[in-house]
């Protein structure tokens, strides 16, 4: 079968790759690019841990064809430091302990930076309901909470 | 019909380790040419942070800042052995294996120095940043960076250790059956508030409140980390997990992951966590096993206040809400 081609911005950099048809968006950039900060958990839909944003949309990378993503500005968890210093989430995330085996980490975070992107201050009920998509099986999810609501804080601080 | 308010508590021992047939966990130590100090151990880091336990360990036997260490978990083929991490075991059973093999290393590193210095080995003390002093003359010194190079490139000695802790096999008194299966026990207490709606018979956790008793904290906020966790898995265990959740017919059962139930972030119950510190005799710096034991109390925690809120005991987990309703049907009908 004839290979796809495919163009997206990839945390800033133009990416190109031949893909065959059907490949998911999570297979291109693990497999294909090398970015592994997306992870494979359940490979369904459920378990956010492979979370990407595309054109600022939270987006499941496990159930996006990589074939519709042409055109597309994607960002990764890999992408969100800068030039070595940590994004706040990021920060927050370490600070607070909110990772353990670290599996469901950079889902949890495309979630939260999504969430606080259009929410820069957002209520505890709103934290929640923008994790909810994302399973973590180590932390009880509440160091996770704390993380976001932290950046939040940190991010509302900066702009002040 | 009616929300039913319960409260239950429970309190546990729990083993540090297990004793099936004897528990050893090796540990070997060594520092690279430049003073930097290399743990290798097969026991793996699940993510409840292992290799910065056995960092800080190695690091506090030898007397070395814990960024001089690095922990090598690669490996069970060729690593040093261990039974595995299970059982709450890693940090006792590792953690007192690392300090046999650092205690070693650091008399090795010790006796290069003495050497250097030309004094003797037991007047010397680390000063935990990177030197080696003479006792009462702090003056005269030697970088431990220094000492290495001297033991690779002019001495031709090895700073390094081996390292081995064994739990041996317990068996059974033939006349009384009394065994001793751990050496070492942490404890908890947990309270569980609930609320039943006895028409659905579902369960809510309102708050959860933990005390437990881990020896000592060797990185508190890792503690915490696990606790808050365990707590949450507890209830999970209490409420949710099963692979067989719609008896009787496995027809309908759970094919995969996306049919096991656990509560998310916006089924929490408000948690409360208590650490005491009671050193263990036998633990690595005092420490015990707090990793399982976490998540257990709030089961029984939660079984009792379901029986406070609606008269009803379900000794078969999870506490679904079928359970409960057919638990209350078979009360109404005696």
């Amino acid at each position: 079968m004839a290979k796809v081609p495919v163009q997206f911005t990839l945390n800033g950099s133009e990416k190109a790759e031949f893909v065959d048809s059907g490949t998911t968006l999570l297979h291109a950039l693990r497999d294909k690019i090398g970015d592994t900060s997306p992870k494979g958990g359940c490979h369904q839909g459920t378990c956010g841990a492979c979370s990407v944003i595309i054109d600022g949309e939270l987006r499941l990378s496990c159930l996006t064809l990589a074939e519709t993503c042409d055109g597309a500005v994607i960002s990764t968890t890999s992408g969100l430091s800068d030039s070595g210093v940590l994004h706040p989430l990021q920060r927050a995330f370490l600070d607070t302990f909110a990772t353990q085996c670290g599996f469901c980490t950079p889902g949890m975070i495309m979630a939260a930076k999504v969430l606080l992107d259009h929410t820069p201050n957002p209520s505890r009920d709103e934290v929640v309901e923008a994790l909810s998509g994302n399973i973590c099986r180590c932390t009880g999810y509440e160091p996770i909470i704390q993380a976001v609501l932290t950046a939040a804080r940190s991010n509302s601080q900066n702009a002040a | 019909m009616a929300i039913r308010r319960g409260r239950g508590v429970a309190a546990i021992n729990y083993p540090t380790g297990m004793n099936l047939g004897g528990d050893p966990t090796q540990a070997l130590v060594h520092s690279t040419p430049t003073g930097n100090f290399m743990v290798t151990l097969s026991s793996v880091d699940l993510g409840q942070g292992m290799k910065q336990i056995m960092a800080q360990i190695c690091a506090e036997t030898i007397g070395v800042p814990t960024d001089r260490v690095v922990v090598d978990t690669a490996d069970t083929d060729t690593g040093p052995h261990c039974m595995g991490t299970f059982a709450s075991r890693g940090t006792h059973r590792a953690g007192n294996a690392v300090i046999q093999a650092a205690r070693e290393a650091r008399q090795v590193m010790l006796e290069v120095a003495a050497e250097e210095l030309e004094v003797n080995a037991s007047d010397l003390e680390t000063d935990g940043q990177g030197n080696i002093l003479v006792k009462g003359a702090p003056q005269k010194s030697i970088s431990i960076f220094d000492v290495a190079l001297s033991a690779h490139f002019k001495r031709g000695r090895s700073i390094s250790g081996r390292g081995m802790f064994l739990i041996p096999r317990s068996y059974p008194e033939k006349e009384t059956g009394a065994m001793k299966p751990s050496t070492c026990y942490a404890h908890a207490c947990t309270v569980a508030e609930v609320e039943v709606d006895d028409e659905t018979g579902e369960v809510t956790v309102l708050t959860v409140k933990n005390v437990f008793e881990i020896g000592r904290a060797l990185n508190p906020k890792m503690v915490e980390q696990q606790l808050v966790g365990g707590s949450w898995m507890g209830i999970s265990h209490a409420l949710y997990e099963t692979t067989e959740p719609y008896y009787p017919n496995r027809d309908h059962g759970g094919t995969d992951f996306n049919q096991y139930l656990m509560p998310g972030p916006g089924d929490l119950a408000e948690t409360e966590i208590i650490v005491l510190e009671r050193p263990s005799a036998d633990g690595p710096y005092g420490a015990k096993g707090p990793g399982e034991m976490c998540a257990n109390p709030q089961i029984p925690a939660v079984a009792n206040a379901v029986f406070d809120a609606v008269g009803v005991r379900i000794d078969t987990l999870p506490i679904t809400p079928e359970r409960i309703l057919r638990a209350l049907k078979a009360q109404a009908a005696n």
